[in-house]
C-alpha cells in the first residue's frame, strides 16, 4: 500500500481541504456563527453583506453567514448518516452475493435491482409521504436510495476478487466461507465502493437540498441548505446573497466530495490494475 | 472399463499409503455432452513417496489434485475412489473436507504472488491457516508461523512477520507459500507446478527444500508437473497421464530407462537439451483430443505413430515391469498391423 501516490494526487489534496475546512466550520458552526440563526430582527431586512453580516441578511432579517453554517452541519449530518447507513446494508448484502453467486446472488440482487430501476427523487418523495417529513426521515429515505447502488458496485467488485487465486488458496487452506468472505474478499473488494460512497456523500447533499426546497425535508424553522434556497427566491432581486451563498455552499461541497472521489478512483484503478 | 488393481507401491505394506486414488473418473455436463476430464484413473502414494503426475496442459492433472481436495466445480461428477489415509474422499462432506485442506491435505500453486492475499502480512496468513483448524490463542498460531518460517528458510522470521508479500523476493514468496502448507504437519501435500515461475537457481532451492521436508517428516508428495527435468530430480514414482487417462505409470528410473508408451516417449524426446543443435527441438504433432461425448478407442491414437487398427479399442494397463504400468496396445500384445 503506498500512500504517497494518494498524498501527490493534486485533485485530492484541494477536496480533503476543502472538506476539512467544511466539517471544521460545521463542527465549530455554535462558537463561529456571530447571530444566532433563528433570531429574526425587523431592522436588518434584506440588509447586504457588510463586517458584521458578512454574507448580508435574509427577508425576515436573519443573519445568512450563521444560517449557512448551521444549515451546512445538517446537511452534513444527514449526507455522512445516510451514506453510513447505506453502506451499512449494502457492503454486507452486496458481499454476500458476490461472493456466493448462484441463486444466493439472484434471491439478494432482484429485489435490490428492482430499486435501482425506480427514479432516485420519486422514491424518496414516496418514502417521505408515508414516513413524514424532517431531517432523520429524510436520511433513511436517501440511505434506501443509496443502498442498492453500494450493493451493486461491492457485488462486483467481491465477484473479482473472488476469482483471484489467493482466495482459491485460502479456500485450500481450508478456511471457511465466512472467514474468506470478510478476511480476503472483503478487504481487497472495498476499494471501488469507497470511491462510490465518496461521490454519493455530494450527491446525498444535492437530494437533501432539494428535498427540503420542495418542503419535505429539513423543517422550518431549522435551517437547511435547500430550505434557504426556497425561501430566498422571492427576494432573489432585491437580496440575491440569501440565495447565492447557500447556492454556493452546496456547489463547493458537491465539488469537493467529488475531487475525492475522482482522486480515490484513479489510485484505486492503479492499485488494481499493479495488481 | 479397465479395473484390474494396479499395483501401489509397496502393495505389501499398503497400511503405509497416504493417498489411494482408484478408477477416479470426474465429468462435467456440457452443451455437447458430458465432457471426461478425468477418466478410470487409479494410482498410489506412500507415505514420505514423491510421486509426480506429468501431462500436457488439459491432460487433467489439476482436476485430480481438485478431486482430492473437495474443490471441483459443483457441476463436475466425481465416480471411483479416493482413499486418503485409509479414509474415504469420494461423498466425504464439505465440514469434513474442510477441515482436511490445509490441515492434513496441503497444496502449494503455481504462482506465489498471486496465491497470497497483498492485504495481509506474510505471517498473519500463515497463522490463519493454524486457526482455521485448531482453537489455540493468537499468541500460539504466531508462534507456530514463525516456527515454519524459520524452519524454509525465511532468515530472522520475527522481523518479516509483518511484510506484506510485495516486500519478499519470489523465492521467498514461494517458502512462505510452503510454510503455510507445513505449519499443521500434512500427511499429503499436492504440490501443483510449484518450481514453475521461479527462475532454476531458485527452483533448484525450492526442490532441495521439498526433499528436506520430506526425508525429515515423512510427508507423501504428489507434484504436478510438466517439467521432467523436475520429475527426474525428485520424484520416486511418475504417473504420465494424457487426455484424462494414465498412459504409464513407473518407478522413475525405468521411466526413463524403459518409456513404453509412445506418449511417454515423446515427451521424452521433445525435452531440449544441452547442446542440441538449433532448430533440432522435438515436438509432438497434433493437440489434445476435444474430450466431449463418447471416446472409446486410446485417446493418444491421433498422434501416435504406432497406431493400428486395435487402437480403436481401448487399451488395457499391462504389467511391463515392478510397479511399471502401460496402457497401450504395444505392449499389450500389439497394434494388429
Amino acid at each position: 500500500m503506498t500512500t504517497s501516490g494518494l498524498t501527490r494526487d493534486r485533485r485530492l489534496i484541494v477536496g480533503v481541504t476543502i472538506l476539512g475546512v467544511l466539517v471544521l466550520a460545521a463542527v465549530l458552526a455554535p462558537l463561529i456563527a456571530p447571530h444566532d440563526p433563528e433570531s429574526i430582527d425587523s431592522a436588518r431586512l434584506l440588509r447586504g453583506p457588510s463586517l458584521s453580516h458578512l454574507f448580508g441578511a435574509d427577508a425576515l432579517g436573519r443573519d445568512v453567514f450563521s444560517r449557512v453554517l448551521f444549515a451546512f452541519r445538517i446537511s452534513l449530518v444527514v449526507s455522512a448518516g445516510s451514506v453510513g447507513l447505506a453502506l451499512l446494508i449494502g457492503v454486507p448484502l452486496g458481499l454476500l452475493a458476490g461472493y456466493s453467486g448462484g441463486w444466493v446472488d439472484l434471491v439478494l440482487m432482484r429485489p435490490v435491482d428492482m430499486i435501482l430501476v425506480l427514479p432516485a427523487l420519486l422514491l424518496a418523495i414516496s418514502l417521505i409521504s408515508v414516513l413524514g417529513t424532517g431531517s432523520s426521515i429524510t436520511l433513511i429515505a436517501i440511505a434506501v436510495i443509496f443502498f442498492p447502488i453500494l450493493a451493486r458496485v461491492m457485488r462486483s467488485s467481491a465477484q473479482v476478487v473472488t476469482t483471484l487465486p489467493f482466495v482459491d488458496s485460502s479456500r485450500a487452506r481450508g478456511m471457511g466461507g465466512f472467514g474468506i468472505a470478510t478476511r480476503h474478499v472483503l478487504p481487497n473488494a472495498l476499494g471501488p465502493v469507497v470511491v462510490q460512497a465518496a461521490i454519493l456523500m455530494g450527491f446525498s447533499m444535492q437530494i437533501e437540498a432539494a428535498l427540503s426546497y420542495l418542503g419535505l425535508g429539513t423543517q422550518p424553522p431549522t435551517p437547511s441548505l435547500g430550505l434557504m434556497l426556497f425561501e430566498g427566491r422571492d427576494t432573489l432581486v432585491q437580496a440575491p446573497w440569501a440565495e447565492i451563498f447557500p447556492g454556493l455552499a452546496i456547489a463547493i461541497t458537491v465539488l469537493a466530495f467529488n475531487l475525492v472521489g475522482d482522486g480515490l478512483r484513479r489510485h484505486v484503478n492503479q492499485h488494481s490494475s499493479a495488481a | 472399463m479397465m479395473t484390474e488393481p494396479i499395483p501401489g507401491p509397496d502393495a505389501t505394506a499398503s497400511g503405509s499409503l497416504a493417498l489411494d486414488v482408484r478408477g477416479l473418473s470426474v465429468a462435467y455436463a456440457s452443451a455437447r455432452g458430458a465432457v471426461s476430464a478425468v477418466d478410470d484413473v487409479s494410482f498410489a502414494v506412500a507415505s514420505a513417496e514423491v510421486v509426480g503426475l506429468v501431462g500436457e496442459s488439459g491432460c487433467g492433472k489439476s482436476t485430480v489434485a481438485a478431486s482430492i481436495l473437495g474443490l471441483l466445480p459443483h457441476r463436475a461428477q466425481m465416480r471411483g475412489s479416493i482413499r486418503f489415509d485409509g479414509e474415504e474422499l469420494v461423498g466425504a462432506d464439505a465440514e469434513r473436507m474442510r477441515h482436511l485442506r490445509g490441515n492434513r491435505i496441503a497444496t502449494i500453486v503455481q504462482d506465489p504472488t498471486s496465491s497470497l492475499d497483498p492485504t495481509f502480512s506474510i505471517g498473519e496468513q500463515i497463522a490463519e491457516t493454524v486457526r482455521a483448524h485448531a482453537t489455540v490463542s493468537r499468541a500460539t498460531a504466531k508462534q507456530r508461523a514463525l516456527d515454519v518460517l524459520a524452519e524454509v528458510g525465511i532468515p530472522d522470521p520475527r522481523s518479516r512477520y509483518d511484510d506484506p508479500p510485495h516486500r519478499l523476493s519470489g523465492g521467498m514468496r514461494q517458502r512462505v507459500v510452503i510454510a503455510a502448507a507445513l505449519v499443521n504437519d500434512p500427511t499429503l501435500i499436492i504440490a501443483d507446478e510449484p518450481t514453475t515461475a521461479l527462475d532454476v537457481t531458485i527452483q533448484a532451492q525450492i526442490l532441495a527444500l521439498l526433499l528436506r521436508l520430506r526425508d525429515e517428516r515423512g510427508t507423501a508428495i504428489v507434484l504436478i508437473t510438466h517439467d521432467l527435468g523436475v520429475v527426474a530430480t525428485v520424484c520416486d514414482r511418475v504417473v504420465t497421464m494424457y487426455a484424462g487417462q494414465v498412459a504409464e505409470q513407473a518407478p522413475v528410473l525405468a521411466l526413463f530407462a524403459h518409456p513404453s508408451h509412445p506418449y511417454t516417449t515423446a515427451l521424452l524426446d521433445s525435452m531440449p537439451s544441452a547442446g542440441q543443435r538449433p532448430g533440432g527441438l522435438q515436438v509432438i504433432a497434433g493437440t489434445v483430443p476435444d474430450l466431449a461425448g463418447a471416446l472409446p478407442g486410446c485417446r493418444f491414437a491421433a498422434r501416435c505413430a504406432h497406431r493400428g487398427p486395435r487402437c480403436e479399442a481401448r487399451p488395457p494397463l499391462a504389467t511391463v515391469g515392478e510397479g511399471h504400468d502401460v496402457a497401450c496396445w504395444l505392449v499389450a500384445g500389439g497394434v494388429g498391423l
